[in-house]
């Protein structure tokens, strides 16, 4: 009892951490280039987290447009965006979190989705139901996400 | 030379250079129903496609295989419960549709390469489905298949069966062009939450593999297509339901206006290859 209220309130002391400096995706500021300087939480990055967003279909899922070398164990990589190796080292921290925040304000156009926003979208779904959405859209992933899978984009480098 | 006689000639030389490669992209069903799995884009396609795929192109050879011959093609059951449906009396009537059509391998053999259509009496564009349930309805006094139920499916793979090989042809002018154009609007709408349309998949990305799928370009003359995955035959209107949903978005129902539109529309995108339907898909 006493271990699980410990935890409890680990678990709230965090959220408010993260909830303080929590950047909403309708406040993220994107610079002339569709980067995002302020990281959207305040809280570093997790890689390993970040690598179970990129093969995780209910979530990332970005292997299923872009290969990954160092993802190789991971069956099934698309081809439908450009490999990702030595990404960490040609893009910045605040390119690729823009990139991923939504990829449309770097790449006009990009069939890539926005995996940081909430609006603007035409019939949006309640997840892949196929129903109508039902109030307020959560983003693809959460702040933090983002922040993981930035992580681990910098550590592809080549 | 004429341009089919020329085709004949290129393809009598790449079977020369390459003969397995080029037989594996040859589509001949029980031997004699010589399929068109490629060919020139239709001039409405305004460039967009440089070259128009059947989408038994894109599938392994395990499940080509499938379709060329009748004796494996798992649809054929449907087709042959299809064909008995016809020729069957049903409802107040007291009539088949044979009663009206006579042979369906005589009556029906345009219907798969031409529809959907413009119904002149209804005043709309209709596709062979509706025009199934419109005749149960009001020449049989039967009860309605439903649209991609099993028996309309069934039957609507077996009006396909005997038009295979017909080049695929419908109209888009006339009073068609309202309904097309609205298709062509819906084809390029990017939808859901993933923001993406069917071009986004089967125009810029066929050919290329999304996860473990192999995109192709999103054609239907193959339809209704006998799924591995699920068994059974599948209809189009499900299938573009399957691809709005997977988008993370609201879906339109199968038999709406906008399904009948983007129906006509990715119909024409097809207009040159043959009918093929039932197909095999994985
Ligand atoms: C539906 C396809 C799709 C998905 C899913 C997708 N991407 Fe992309 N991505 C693209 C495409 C296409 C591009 C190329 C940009 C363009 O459109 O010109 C791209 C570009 C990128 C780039 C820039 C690469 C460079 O060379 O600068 C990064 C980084 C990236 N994606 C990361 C991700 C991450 C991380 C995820 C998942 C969280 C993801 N992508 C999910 C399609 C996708
Ligand atoms: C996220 C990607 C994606 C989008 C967007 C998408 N599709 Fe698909 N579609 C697929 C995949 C994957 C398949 C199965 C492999 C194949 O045939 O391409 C498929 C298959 C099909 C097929 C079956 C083709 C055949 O030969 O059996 C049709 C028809 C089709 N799509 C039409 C559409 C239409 C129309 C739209 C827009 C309303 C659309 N798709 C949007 C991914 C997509």
């Amino acid at each position: 009892m006493k271990r699980t209220i410990a935890l409890a309130a680990g678990m709230a002391m965090g959220a408010g951490m993260a909830l303080a400096d929590m950047v909403a995706p309708a406040d993220v500021t994107y610079g002339e280039y569709g980067e995002i300087e302020q990281s959207l939480t305040g809280v570093p990055g997790d890689a390993e987290a970040g690598r179970e967003v990129m093969i995780t279909r209910g979530l990332g899922n970005c292997v299923a447009c872009h290969a990954v070398t160092a993802l190789e164990d991971i069956p099934f990589h698309g081809e439908v965006g450009p490999i990702l190796d030595g990404v960490g080292s040609y893009r910045t921290e605040a390119e690729l979190r823009g990139i991923v925040a939504n990829a449309k304000m770097t790449f006009p156009e990009s069939v890539m989705p926005a995996f940081y926003k909430v609006d603007g979208f035409i019939r949006p779904g309640n997840a892949f139901t196929g129903k109508a959405a039902e109030g307020p859209l959560d983003p693809l992933l959460t702040a933090q996400q983002i922040e993981d899978v930035v992580a681990y984009l910098m550590t592809l480098t080549d | 030379m004429t341009m089919s006689t020329l085709k004949t000639a290129v393809c009598g030389l790449a079977l020369l250079a390459a003969p397995l490669a080029a037989s594996a992209e040859e589509l001949v069903v029980n031997g004699e129903i010589e399929m068109i799995t490629e060919t020139e884009p239709a001039a409405h396609l305004d460039g967009a496609l440089s070259t128009v795929r059947s989408g038994w192109t894109f599938r392994t050879t395990e499940t080509k295989a499938l379709q060329m011959d009748d004796f494996e093609n798992p649809a054929m059951i449907s087709v042959d419960n299809g064909m008995a449906a016809w020729n069957t009396a049903d409802g107040a009537e007291g009539k088949s549709c044979a009663d009206c059509h006579g042979a369906m391998e005589d009556s029906m053999e345009m219907v798969r390469a031409t529809y959907p259509k413009w119904n002149e009496e209804a005043g709309e564009v209709r596709n062979i489905q509706m025009q199934i349930d419109d005749c149960r309805v009001n020449q049989m006094s039967a009860e309605p298949y439903g649209l991609d139920s099993r028996p309309m499916l069934a039957m609507e793979a077996a009006i396909s069966s005997v038009g295979r090989g017909q080049v695929v042809d419908v109209a888009i002018d006339g009073p068609a062009a309202e309904t097309w154009e609205k298709g062509k609007e819906i084809y390029y709408t990017r939808f859901g939450q993933l923001d993406l349309s069917c071009a986004s998949c089967h125009e810029l990305n066929y050919d290329n593999y999304i996860r473990a799928d192999h995109l192709s370009q999103g054609q239907i003359n193959g339809f209704p297509t006998y799924r591995l995955k699920n068994a059974r035959l599948n209809g189009t209107h499900s299938r573009f339901r399957g691809c709005i949903r997977d988008t993370r978005a609201e879906t339109y129902s199968v038999g709406s206006p906008e399904f009948v539109a983007l129906e006509l529309y990715v119909a024409s995108r097809g207009n040159g290859l043959t009918v093929e339907g039932p197909a095999v898909r994985n």
